[in-house]
């Protein structure tokens, strides 16, 4: 481990960064972090959610302004905080966690909208466009009909459209944040060897995954912060998870902890036969309180049907489910938040929460019955349930007024109205 | 051609209904369906059309504009009082003084917006007020008739009598209106600033990410809407061979619900140019063959009101769902 503290910028670098310090209002984004990457290396940001990481990627890519005091070495330059624009001039791609795409325009379009910007107004070159968008989709062995819009397509085809476009421009260095979150394990092996080969080919990845098998699996050294420090830098080789988590949260953990059977616990949703044709046939599982059950399958399965039919916003032909002993037939998704059960969809950013809301009101969207008062709501007890529920999650927040969209990517979908949370009942 | 239809369903849906209409009309009345009716409807249409293609760009960079009709009447007053100094002028500096005064008057909502970050529907309704306010507290409410010669006087550029007796005409609104459509469509589909505006309305942050200059963006939308609303105004003078400081009070409802018709989402990114033509003329097509059949001018605004109100429906609902063959074969 080297300590970077007050230490000199590494002449070999590609980047290098020193003193980055953010606040966000009250909060500390950033405190005194030092980052440095090499060429051609596959390097990993680690951190719990809302430790910075995403925040540090928007500051290299001069999304944000830092600090005063801030240096950045790029590529033999210095500067004291980036535009959008010398960032992509430089070679600096992103892939943004919240892939910051756009849902109107077509996959081509949104591939190669690099050659869609500058300041002065040039005629744009369909045909160029719709080649270069193929070969990037080629390059991660994927096709998609690149004229159409993009909001045709599911949220893991995005993914790799927001993939793609990263793989357009001449890259020095791309940062991934996130990128596999909602792709199947064949897509994420193919993104692997796409990382690999752009390395190999010398340009450097910064990869942020939550997923540490791959993290140590891809990259060569790593970089861990903790609410918004640095902890420091480290090789991969010899790292093990338990170890990357003991960096990341400063707590040490029993690696063997495992789920406990919950044999005993009453059944509390038991689904038979649920049949929904071409989409999923004659599904039965049962879940006891207390335990996690999880559902998988390929893109395209019928996974996220299953999931919405149980939420009553699609209508199983056939079958049963059974909640609590009593057999539920919702037909509005109304019906299955009174009966306790919520749903978090896999567009946590676009469709789950009320973005320019506060935290505090996409909370308890679900459960405007609980907060009310001689039928008026109540900010009292919105305030006294909101406080709970994020003590409950053990989550970070600014003031329960911010907008939703000040809090990290994992943070914001852990705040999608927990309707389910029993308390409000006994409340 | 599944793929056209999809990427066009609002165009499709309003072509279906204008035939629907124009068959009825044909039907009902006999002059609706001839040669001269239809260019009588272009000459009529042209202010609106020039007005909405102005719209149009303003509402695919995600914003809103109410004041741009009282823009438009500024524009005009101001110009012929211009025109008069420097001693009448032609159409080449009329069309310029009105440009000029459009782009300035545009300019200042976007500066409201985009430095004083008020949204656009806030902004607008005050400078829609301030415009109308200063217009009428300036002319009294007095219009101007004598205007120039060349103003007043009808252009003809083409014209021909039909078998029927009836005129086909093309007069210079028609023309200038052509330019316009065809320079706003080159605008937001040709160039990479409207491809830029499109994204800027679609998804802002995306849009700021990649170091879209997002104040340029206002300024151009609203730029341009002025530019439309100026020359616009100098059409309508033209037309009316008089400036009426309140003529086009009002206006600006029409031309926006004629642009959402066409397909143009409040919120940004979506919209066309010929979704927005269409639009405009099926609110044109309908008024006229009400006339044409005698129908009070009274029950017009509630007829039109209900052919917005299910034409919208239309375009809103998947076009798939209305045409159940087309389900088949088609993507998951
Ligand atoms: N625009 C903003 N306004 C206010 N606070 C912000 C803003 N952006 C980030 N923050 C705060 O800064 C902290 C760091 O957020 P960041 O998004 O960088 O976390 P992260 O490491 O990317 O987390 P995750 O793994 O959940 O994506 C969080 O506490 C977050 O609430
Ligand atoms: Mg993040």
């Amino acid at each position: 481990m080297t300590d970077p503290s007050g230490e000199k910028a590494d002449a070999r670098a590609l980047l290098s960064l020193r003193n980055i310090n953010m606040t966000f209002g009250g909060v500390k984004a950033l405190k005194n972090v030092s980052f440095d990457v090499m060429p051609g290396e596959v390097h990993c940001l680690a951190g719990e959610n809302g430790s910075g990481k995403s925040t540090l990627i928007k500051i290299i890519t001069g999304v944000y302004r830092p600090a005063s005091g801030a240096v950045i070495d790029y590529d033999g330059q210095t500067y004291s905080h980036m535009s959008p624009v010398t960032a992509q001039n430089g070679g600096i791609q992103v892939i943004w966690q919240d892939l910051a795409l756009f849902p109107e325009m077509t996959v081509a379009e949104n591939i190669a909208f690099q050659t869609l910007l500058g300041r002065w107004p040039r005629f744009v070159n369909y045909g160029r466009m719709r080649e270069t968008a193929i070969r990037a989709l080629k390059r991660l062995g994927v096709t998609l009909d690149v004229d159409l819009p993009l909001k045709e397509f599911p949220i893991a085809q995005r993914q790799i459209v927001a993939i793609a476009r990263a793989l357009v421009g001449e890259a020095k260095i791309v940062f991934m944040d996130e990128p596999t979150a909602s792709l199947t394990q064949s897509e994420t092996d193919h993104l692997l060897d796409i990382v690999r080969t752009l390395s190999a080919s010398g340009v450097a990845v910064v990869f942020v995954s939550h997923r540490l098998a791959e993290v140590l699996e891809i990259s060569s050294r790593l970089t861990v912060l903790r609410d918004g420090g640095l902890v420091g830098v480290y090789s991969t080789e010899g790292m093990t998870q338990s170890r990357i988590t003991e960096l990341m949260t400063g707590r040490t953990f029993d690696q063997h902890v495992r789920a406990q059977p919950k044999d005993a616990n009453p059944v509390v949703l038991e689904v038979k036969n649920l049949t929904r044709p071409g989409q999923f046939e004659d599904v039965s599982f049962t879940v006891r309180r207390g335990e996690t059950l999880g559902i998988t399958g390929l893109l395209g399965a019928g996974r996220t049907e299953l999931a919405l039919s149980l939420f009553g916003m699609l209508k199983p032909h056939s079958g049963e489910v059974v909640l609590d002993g009593k057999p539920v037939r919702f037909s509005t998704n109304r019906e299955a938040i009174e009966a306790g059960v919520a749903y978090l969809s896999e567009d946590r950013l676009s469709l789950g929460l009320i973005q320019p809301q506060s935290i505090a009101d996409n909370l308890v969207i679900a459960s405007l019955d609980g907060i009310r008062t001689n039928g008026l709501l109540s900010d009292e007890r919105k305030r006294q349930l909101v406080a709970q529920w994020v003590a409950d999650l053990g989550v970070k927040i600014g003031k329960q007024s911010d907008a939703i969209s000040t809090l990290s990517g994992a943070i914001s979908s852990a705040s999608q109205s927990p309707n389910g949370w029993r308390p409000i009942r006994n409340f | 051609m599944r793929k056209i239809v999809q990427s066009h369903a609002t165009e499709f849906a309003l072509l279906a209904v204008i035939a629907l209409i124009s068959l009825f009309l044909s039907l009902a009345t006999d002059r609706f369906f001839t040669l001269g009716n239809a260019f009588d409807l272009l000459n009529t249409s042209s202010v609106n059309i020039i007005f909405a293609v102005g719209l149009l760009v303003v509402l695919i960079a995600g914003g809103i504009d109410i004041s741009f009709a009282v823009a438009a009447s500024v524009v005009q007053y101001v110009a012929a009082l211009l025109l008069e100094s420097i001693g009448g002028g032609g159409w080449f500096s009329g069309l310029l003084i009105a440009a000029i005064l459009g782009v300035a008057l545009g300019a200042i909502n976007a500066l409201l917006i985009h430095r004083f970050k008020i949204i656009s529907i806030v902004a607008t309704i005050a400078t829609f007020n301030i415009y109308f306010g200063l217009l009428m507290f300036f002319t009294r409410g007095v219009s101007i008739y004598n205007l120039p010669d060349w103003l007043t006087s009808r252009v003809i550029l083409f014209e021909h009598e039909m078998a029927d007796g009836s005129w086909v005409e093309i007069t210079l609104p028609v023309l200038i209106m052509v330019a316009c459509v065809i320079s706003t469509w080159v605008l937001i589909t040709r160039t990479t600033t409207g491809r830029q505006l499109y994204a800027f309305g679609d998804n802002p942050e995306g849009a700021r990410r990649f170091g879209i200059n997002v104040g340029g963006m206002q300024f151009i939308a609203f730029g341009w809407l002025g530019l439309m609303a100026g020359i616009a105004g100098l059409v309508q003078a033209h037309y009316a061979q008089e400036v009426v400081p309140n003529a086009l009070y009002g206006r600006e409802l029409d031309v926006l619900a004629a642009v959402v018709l066409g397909g143009a989402r409040l919120g940004g990114g979506k919209g066309t140019v010929l979704g927005c033509v269409l639009g405009v003329l099926m609110i044109s097509i309908t008024q006229n063959g009400l006339n044409l059949m005698g129908v009070s001018p009274f029950a017009f605004k509630m007829i039109i009101g209900a052919i917005i109100l299910v034409a919208i429906t239309l375009s809103n609902t998947n076009i798939e769902r209305l045409l159940p063959f087309m389900r088949e074969g088609s993507r998951r």
